[in-house]
């Protein structure tokens, strides 16, 4: 079973930055990624304006992604994109998470895990939008990725519901697509996104913003055929009276995003039902010891640099939780032995295909090495004759020796006697 | 009742707007009346529970004027000039089953559902209970067959690979002074009506089974024999069983006319082509009574009742274990159960229905009021129930008569047709019973002008598609190394698999729309609802069939999903 310190859940740029800060920090890491590209919900964020704070550039997403990507391969780190974690299982200090992917079903063992996982879009249903079922119905996300990444126009005149960044990007993005947005309503009486957005995606764009108001109602048998808005009073309920009809063809929702903690809950991590994200301390671990969460799984951010700083800290601290636990079983060496090299096994790393290079100090002939546990021979193989100047190399499975940290490990020579 | 009397209530309640007469041994209803609700309550007067002299509702209602049927949008000839055995209307459970029990036979079978898909009405949207019968009377043709049908779940589901759970169905009380009378109620059930496995519980016990049901629940009614299915899954396998053994199914199909002569149906006439049928076999649902009219058979009436079910995050299924139904006595007197909550095959938590009469036989609206008025009652059984977990709702619309009981029968003026006709609840559970019957009764029919052979190739067997997440590792794994496709996770919340999609696309009956597939193989309908992995079932579909992006639709021809090429 492959054996690391730090298994990163989530190729988005939390979980890219996690990764790097981690193997910078001496740890070896695997980062799995769902989808066949890293970059998360970036890769669909063809508008610019991310990086600001750590570059003082303005990118865009996917190219902000890139230099993470970049970093990422520079470094000859390991990623299993297509591959999805199904389960993880807690065990003497050790995680077990098992994986699918196209070569099937695997477990690897890890000693910390970094949750970075992102977030998911509120739907209409969880903003209690009743009426028919018509195609048209769209989160801000689904729209963004039907059209940026499939080509694809999923709207030519549309409300969008919800003032959420997301939404205000859509709002731009579809206009420059020749559609046409009417409005961008709110329930709230306040806009929820970055003041940034509500100038260069609305104003710029003459796109009206309707705040305390809001989507209580879609048409239509097949496609959305038109909305309902209504205005809602202070505590956000819909005002009967003042039901208005706009017909368009889709209804796209910036309706909030959800830390995605389905899989940090089979784990018993606590969440904060403040922030929806695992309650962390300041090194970002979680509740349960050698968990950590980064990024949008953590909290919802407005920035992405900050989504990349939570996975720096996650994943240096990930890190050193990973060395701390390291548990090393010293290796002596006999007096015949000249050197040999490991001189010490991590007993929580993979030792099943560890290579041994060793020395005699002497010239011996018909001579054995032996490795011995608590001082019972576990490996014994027989040479005709040893000499110094002639390095010997072996293929041991350490693990199949079933040591702990209270055994005793012993490299030996024995010479035959003639 | 007494027609003279009828007349009289009817002249009390509407002052002389409504008659009732009895003509062809149906009681005929005529007038005027604006309120649908009033067309409702004045039928409902003149009918007796559970009688075959069945109430026609011929009133003039302001409010109902005007509701033709949704017609497919194609128009074709693909049908046209097929002689077949039998015709099949209507694509349900009802239908399906049908279709399915007649393959046993060597006929020419076709099954017709105007909607894109089976199961796209009451069967889909129904919240798939296997009711235990416990509050059906003998005499009704509900408790004929509630029985039979509830004990052939495990067979059929088996045969046809569906998953199917006997949970268990809890009614709990807290009242204690009413404890005798539910004793009483249950050995009158046991002895009367044969329910003999209901048993009544302590507190303690339903405590120990469901430890979130209220904690004011004293005792409760313990149904051992209620079970779990999923409605619209049932319905597709039992289709494509069907058309593995032979027949026909052809969906976007609407009946629009028959040819009747002499009392025999000669053709129907439908949107692709007009058919000859030897026997037609009325499945229709809402629109059974237009077939019967169409088939001059017209002796029932249908008043449409719908019902919305939530469908809560799978995280709150651990609420429930089981099903769960609370009595609430100060309600008026309700036909339909009027919901409880349901640990679904797929692991969800189901809330509903509740029962809504409306002239409207299509508009499967959801309204506000319906979450609120099922999530009001259902509190009072599992108090951590919460709106906050629901990811989605959908309304459905059943077909009883004002008799409330099931048309299952030869037609009565015309001679090759057979009604299965006014089917609401307990129908998924009958269903099985009911085909097999409905499949006696054409097989006797058709005997009559021609022989009729048994089938020999019939297998009662379709294999499901492969449900991965559900697998253990090794099991995967070997799928996985045969096709890895099935290691590609599209769906991240219900964990699915581009190769279970695909397997669905090549399916006996392909449905190659992201509703289509989403029913088959459940992409999208998790947390999400299909936000993630919508454009990407979209984009297998569209490489699947060779068609552009655009030409893939959400479920009927119309329900476009995007418009083309951006700029």
């Amino acid at each position: 079973m492959e054996k690391y310190d730090v298994l990163v859940i989530g190729g988005g740029p939390a979980g890219l930055a996690a990764a790097i800060a981690a193997d910078k920090n001496g740890a070896n890491v695997l980062l799995v990624e769902r989808e066949e590209r890293l970059g998360g919900i970036l890769k669909q964020c063809i508008h610019d304006g991310f990086g600001l704070v750590r570059f003082q550039e303005k990118l865009a997403g996917p190219e902000y992604a890139e230099r993470f990507i970049d970093v990422f391969n520079q470094r000859n780190m390991r990623a299993l994109t297509l591959t999805f974690v199904t389960r993880i299982r807690k065990e003497n200090g050790s995680f077990f998470v098992t994986l699918v992917n196209t070569t099937g079903v695997t477990t690897v063992e890890t000693h910390t895990i970094i949750l970075a996982t992102g977030c998911r879009e509120r739907t209409a249903k969880q903003v209690m939008i009743h009426g028919t079922r018509p195609s048209g119905v769209f989160t801000a996300g689904t729209a963004q990725h039907f059209t940026n990444l499939l080509g694809q126009l999923p709207t030519k005149k549309c409300v969008i519901l919800g003032s959420g960044d997301i939404g205000l990007i859509m709002a731009r993005r579809l206009t420059l697509e020749g559609a046409e947005v009417l409005g961008v309503y709110e329930a709230k009486p306040t806009p929820s996104g970055l003041t940034r957005n509500i100038h260069q995606c609305l104003h710029d764009y003459n796109i009206p913003l309707h705040l305390s108001t809001t989507v209580t109602r879609v048409f239509g048998q097949d496609r959305l055929t038109a909305v309902e808005i209504s205005k809602v009073d202070d505590h956000m309920v819909p005002i009967p009276g003042t039901e208005e009809i706009v017909e368009c063809d889709a209804l796209i929702l910036s309706v909030g995003l959800i830390p995605e903690n389905e899989l940090a809950e089979t784990l018993d991590v606590k969440l904060d039902p403040r922030t929806k994200g695992p309650a962390v301390d300041a090194q970002l671990m979680t509740s349960v010891d050698g968990v950590f969460s980064c990024g949008n799984a953590l909290h919802v951010n407005d920035l992405v640099d900050y989504v990349s700083e939570s996975g720096e800290i996650a994943g240096a601290n990930a890190a050193a939780f990973a060395a701390q636990q390291k548990q090393e079983l010293p290796i002596a060496v006999s007096n015949a032995l000249l050197y040999a090299v490991p001189q010490k096994l991590n007993l929580n790393a993979d030792n099943s295909k560890t290579v041994v290079y060793f020395r005699s100090r002497d010239v011996l002939d018909n001579c054995t090495f032996l490795i011995k546990k608590d001082g019972e021979t576990v490996f014994s193989k027989r040479y005709p004759f040893l000499r110094p100047p002639e390095m010997e190399r072996l293929l041991i499975d350490f693990d199949s020796f079933h040591l702990s940290a209270q055994s005793k490990l012993e490299f030996e020579i024995e010479v035959m006697n003639k | 009742m007494n027609l003279t009397k009828t007349n009289k209530k009817l002249k009390e309640s509407y002052g002389g707007k409504v008659t009732a007469s009895l003509e062809n041994n149906c009681i005929v209803m005529r007038g005027h009346l604006e309120k649908w609700s009033d067309v409702v309550s004045a039928c409902s007067i003149a009918a007796t529970k559970y009688s075959t002299i069945h109430v026609v509702n011929d009133i003039v209602c302001d409010e109902a004027k005007d509701q033709p049927m949704r017609m497919p949008e194609i128009h074709d000839n693909s049908l046209d000039g097929q002689k077949v055995d039998v015709l099949v209307i209507g694509g349900g459970i009802s239908g399906a089953s049908i279709a399915r029990e007649l393959s046993k036979w060597k006929l020419n079978i076709l099954l017709v559902e105007k909607e894109s898909d089976l199961a796209l009405q009451a069967s889909g949207r129904n919240d798939g209970e296997v009711h235990p019968g416990i509050d059906l009377s003998r005499g009704s043709l509900k408790h004929h067959y509630v029985r039979k049908g509830n004990a052939m779940y495990e067979q059929v589901c088996k045969e046809l690979d569906v998953p199917f759970k006997r949970v268990g169905q809890y009614v709990p009380f807290d009242q204690a002074w009413l404890k005798p009378f539910i004793w009483f109620y249950c050995q009158w059930r046991k002895h009367h009506d044969g329910i003999s496995d209901t048993v009544m519980v302590s507190g303690e016990e339903l405590k120990k089974q469901e430890p979130y049901l209220g904690d004011n629940f004293r005792y409760a009614i313990y149904n051992p024999s209620s079970g779990c299915v999923c409605p619209y899954g049932i319905t597709i396998a039992y289709a494509e069983n069907a058309v593995a053994n032979g027949a026909k199914v052809s969906l976007n199909t609407a009946v629009t006319g028959m040819e009747v002569q002499d009392g025999k149906i000669i053709s129907v006439s439908t949107n692709r082509g007009t058919v000859h049928p030897k026997i037609v076999i009325n499945a229709a649902g809402v629109f059974s009574e237009e077939v019967a009219r169409m088939a001059n058979d017209r002796f029932f009436s249908i008043h449409p009742r719908r019902g919305t079910n939530s469908i809560l995050d799978k995280k709150a299924g651990v609420y429930l274990r089981s099903i769960t139904s609370v009595t609430e006595f100060n309600t008026h007197k309700t036909h339909s159960k009027g919901g409880g909550i349901l640990h679904t095959v797929h692991d969800n938590l189901l809330l509903g229905p509740d029962a809504v009469e409306t002239y409207e036989k299509e508009n499967t609206e959801t309204h506000k009021e319906s979450i609120a008025a099922v999530f009001k009652k259902q509190k009072k059984a599992v108090p951590s129930v919460n709106e906050k977990d629901i990811i989605t709702y959908f309304t459905g619309v059943r077909s009883p008569t004002f008799e409330e009981d099931f048309i299952i029968e030869k037609g009565r003026s015309t001679k090759n047709i057979i009604h299965c006709a006014g089917i609401q609840s307990p129908g998924l559970t009958t269903a099985p019973a009911v085909a097999l019957d409905i499949e006696k009764m054409a097989v006797e029919e058709l005997s009559k002008v021609q022989k009729v052979e048994k089938n020999e190739n019939f297998s009662p067997i379709r294999k499901g598609i492969p449900v991965l997440r559900e697998m253990s590792d090794e099991d995967r794994n070997k799928l996985i190394q045969e096709n890895p496709d099935y290691g590609v996770i599209v769906c991240r919340c219900e964990e699915i698999s581009r190769g279970e999609i695909l397997d669905a696309l090549k399916s006996p009956i392909c449905v190659p729309t992201v509703d289509g597939i989403k029913k088959r193989v459940r992409p999208g309908m998790g947390r999400c609802q299909g936000g993630f992995c919508a454009p990407l079932v979209t984009k297998i579909i569209a490489e699947y069939m060779g068609e552009e992006l655009s030409d893939v639709k959400k479920c009927a021809d119309t329900s476009v999903i995007t418009y083309g090429k951006t700029k």
